[in-house]
């Protein structure tokens, strides 16, 4: 008898068990503010599946870079989702590091996506992770600011132009400052702005045969641009200024203009968060003496590695947080102008969203000329618009960008740090075997 | 009044206690334990091994050791690692020692001192390092920027503009405490009626100290130098925290230049030859400092 009624509470239990069975999904994010959001909206995600828990990692981009990336090389399998940019997903896609994302929900609409961020992160046609937000560059300016000093962006600013207006724009006593910029050392953080640059002032990384061309006159006048309006006309402490910090400068006020991802434009226009709502406006990314190459691209995408035990309780996620539905979501907790942008046609399409964003059109068009597959003033052998999409890339850029945020505080010429780039960057490319 | 004695070792041979069964297992976990990362750092250091690059495998022979001493940030970060040990090493003893004479003074509220200079020492590396970069050096939220505006200077910038004193300062701050309460100790401990004759014959204070508790405490230096030496080769959380290496390469020394190659550029086999580096560097140091310091404690 005891013996009939365990054995059917054992059989009961086993039953019982694949339904009840819970899968807490580790997620590894980015502590931007759109994904912020996704932490708390995903409350709603919880409640809709019950089965699936979620834990969230949230660390600083650097930070998180690196826990990513020994995560999946290693094979250690401590994250379920991971958030990794359209650097990572082709190169780890080719190394079999991320689950291919097929078999989606039949209402996810992958055709809705941006075809150059969607492009971005397949590989032989297949997806292999979901692009989260995406975006571009452009210059961002305080018309209050411009009509008091009685001056005017003109719709297509250059360089030359643009370093004249922060001259006259810079007032340390009240600290504003004309021109605020990346500083902070890291390949996604200064580099990605600097490699933007030098390749409008006609530069690039490497050239015919992987030679490897940062000792070169364009790079020096890339970089004395950079240090010079940076030291005389951009905020203090700029080596650690990165994205976000620079976000918040603009947004309180401190920052004339700013040149970054167009990601910002709907945290600056949004009241709840900036200061300048109402007095922000925008422009295309500026120009040097190439016009036309390529300019920036980059999209946080939601990926799967290879090593989860629980690929399809990510899948359900990743699914649900890139979906339409999500981007309705976001709209209606927090407004359309706080939804992700750069991903999805149909946010574009949104009558809503135009009104909301006046730059949502702006920015559609940057991402659609981003030209990441484009050319540099000479030929090149690798793609990438505002990185080098080959694998060694992070290490050079993390280095390079060490010896760039050198010269900004002063404790290396111009010409020393090219020196030490050039070399530095030589070696690492001979060490891992290039021209393959 | 008792007196020990320790039996000599009994002649007769086979009746010798025999321990090695007993220390046996003990010892070769002990070996094991120290063994197998070294030999799998040596190994690694052999190896092609870079982790964003699975195609790249394969015995390498020297060529990570090569590339390692033909870079120029292991030299510049060599000179680091030494402009950090020997000034902190300075700093604290010299610090240390006038520090620990001045509390050895009798006056009132002097255990209250002496508990308030020693607390840095319990202060964890992180929490240090972001304590001065956030409360005191910064050059819009610190004290010393406060201090400057006050007198009408401009404010330092203090890791940009000079990165490595601001890592010793730091380093210091934490280790001095240590120095102060090794030689206190070793204060306390000098003979007083010493002191007390030397005045009756005439010397002044600075002849005292040069010539009596100067001598006195020398055993105990070479204590805090050995000690501090060990640890201050491995500093590492207040250049991460505070400066991450930069700028450029100017605050980088080799535990953080090592960390740099292998998680920032994820190259497994150049970090390792790194490894071996230090460690060969590390042993060459204690052979001396070891050598130096038994001498003087025979004495």
């Amino acid at each position: 008898m005891t013996r009939t009624r365990t054995l059917l509470l054992a059989a009961s239990l086993l039953a019982g068990t694949p339904a009840l069975a819970e899968s807490t999904l580790t997620i590894a994010t980015v502590n931007n503010g759109d994904m912020v959001v996704m932490q708390k909206l995903s409350s709603a995600f919880e409640k809709a599946h019950p089965d699936i828990k979620l834990r969230w990692v949230v660390l600083e981009e650097n930070v998180l870079r690196q826990r990513v990336t020994t995560d999946i090389a290693t094979k250690a399998g401590q994250f379920d989702v991971l958030t990794i940019g359209n650097y990572e997903v082709p190169i780890w896609a080719k190394q079999n590091w991320l689950e291919p994302m097929d078999g989606l929900p039949a209402d996810y609409d992958a055709d809705d996506l941006l075809k150059t961020v969607r492009e971005g992160v397949s590989r032989d046609g297949k997806l292999y992770a979901l692009p989260f937000y995406g975006e571009s560059a452009m210059t961002y300016y305080r018309k209050d600011l411009f009509d008091k000093a009685g001056l005017t962006m003109p719709e297509a600013p250059t360089y030359d132009e643009i370093k004249g207006f922060a001259a006259k724009l810079t007032d340390k006593a009240s600290q504003t400052y004309g021109l605020c910029l990346r500083g902070k050392p890291g390949w996604g953080e200064n580099m990605a702005y600097v490699t933007s640059l030098v390749n409008t002032f006609g530069g690039q990384w490497f050239g015919e045969g992987w030679k490897t061309t940062i000792d070169t006159p364009e790079w020096k006048n890339a970089l004395t641009y950079y240090t010079d309006v940076l030291k005389n006309y951009g905020p203090p402490g700029a080596t650690s200024n990165g994205f976000n910090e620079n976000l918040a400068l603009f947004a309180s006020g401190r920052c004339a203009m700013w040149i970054d991802s167009t990601v910002a434009a709907g945290l600056l226009y949004d009241p709840k968060q900036s200061q300048v709502a109402d007095k922000v406006a925008f422009a295309p990314m500026p120009t040097g003496s190439f016009k036309g190459g390529p300019t920036w691209l980059w999209s946080w995408n939601l990926g799967i590695p290879a090593s989860s035990k629980q690929k399809d309780a990510a899948k359900t996620f990743v699914a649900w947080a890139t979906s339409k539905a999500y981007v309705e979501s976001v709209a209606k907790e927090n407004g359309w102008v706080a939804v992700p942008p750069g991903t999805r046609e149909s946010t574009y399409k949104s009558p809503d969203y135009q009104k909301a964003a006046p730059f949502a059109g702006f920015v559609l068009k940057a991402i659609d000329s981003a030209n990441p597959n484009g050319q540099t003033r000479n030929p090149r052998p690798y793609t990438g618009a505002q990185f080098v999409a080959i694998p060694e890339f992070q290490g050079i850029g993390t280095q390079v960008g060490q010896t760039v945020a050198a010269t900004l505080t002063g404790q290396q010429t111009i010409d020393a740090a090219l020196k030490a780039a050039q070399s530095a960057t030589e070696r690492t490319m001979r060490q891992a075997g290039y021209p393959k | 009044m008792a007196t020990l004695t320790t039996p000599a070792p009994s002649p007769a041979k086979g009746r010798r206690f025999n321990g090695l069964p007993f220390i046996g297992p003990s010892v070769t976990v002990l070996l094991i334990w120290m063994i197998v990362p070294l030999v799998m750092t040596v190994w690694f250091s052999l190896q092609r091994y870079n982790l964003l690059d699975p195609t790249v495998t394969g015995f390498a022979g020297i060529d990570n050791y090569e590339f390692l001493v033909t870079d120029p940030d292991f030299w510049a970060s060599l000179t680091n690692t030494l402009l950090l040990v020997g000034s902190v090493l300075v700093i604290t003893v010299v610090g240390g020692t006038l520090l620990a004479v001045l509390f050895d003074q009798p006056f009132p509220g002097r255990n209250l001192a002496r508990l308030f200079a020693i607390a840095p020492f319990f202060v964890m590396p992180t929490v240090a390092a972001l304590i001065w970069k956030n409360l005191m050096m910064h050059p819009i939220y610190g004290v010393f920027g406060a201090v400057a505006r006050a007198l009408g200077l401009p404010a330092v910038d203090w890791f940009a503009d000079y990165p490595l004193l601001s890592v010793i300062l730091i380093v210091s701050w934490e280790w001095l405490p240590f120095a102060l309460l090794i030689l206190l100790t070793a204060v306390q401990s000098l003979d007083r009626e010493q002191l007390e004759a030397a005045r009756m014959d005439g010397a002044g204070a600075l002849a005292q100290f040069v010539y009596i508790v100067l001598p006195h405490l020398s055993r105990a230096i070479s204590v805090v130098v050995m000690i501090e030496t060990i640890f201050l080769l491995t500093v590492f959380a207040e250049i991460y925290v505070t400066t991450a290496g930069g700028p450029g390469n100017a605050t980088t020394n080799l535990a953080f230049l090592i960390y740099a190659r292998a998680l920032l550029q994820y190259d497994v086999g150049g970090a390792s030859a790194g490894g071996v580096v230090a460690i060969i560097l590390a042993n060459i140091v204690a052979f001396f400092l070891v050598r130096t310091i038994a001498r003087r404690l025979e004495v």
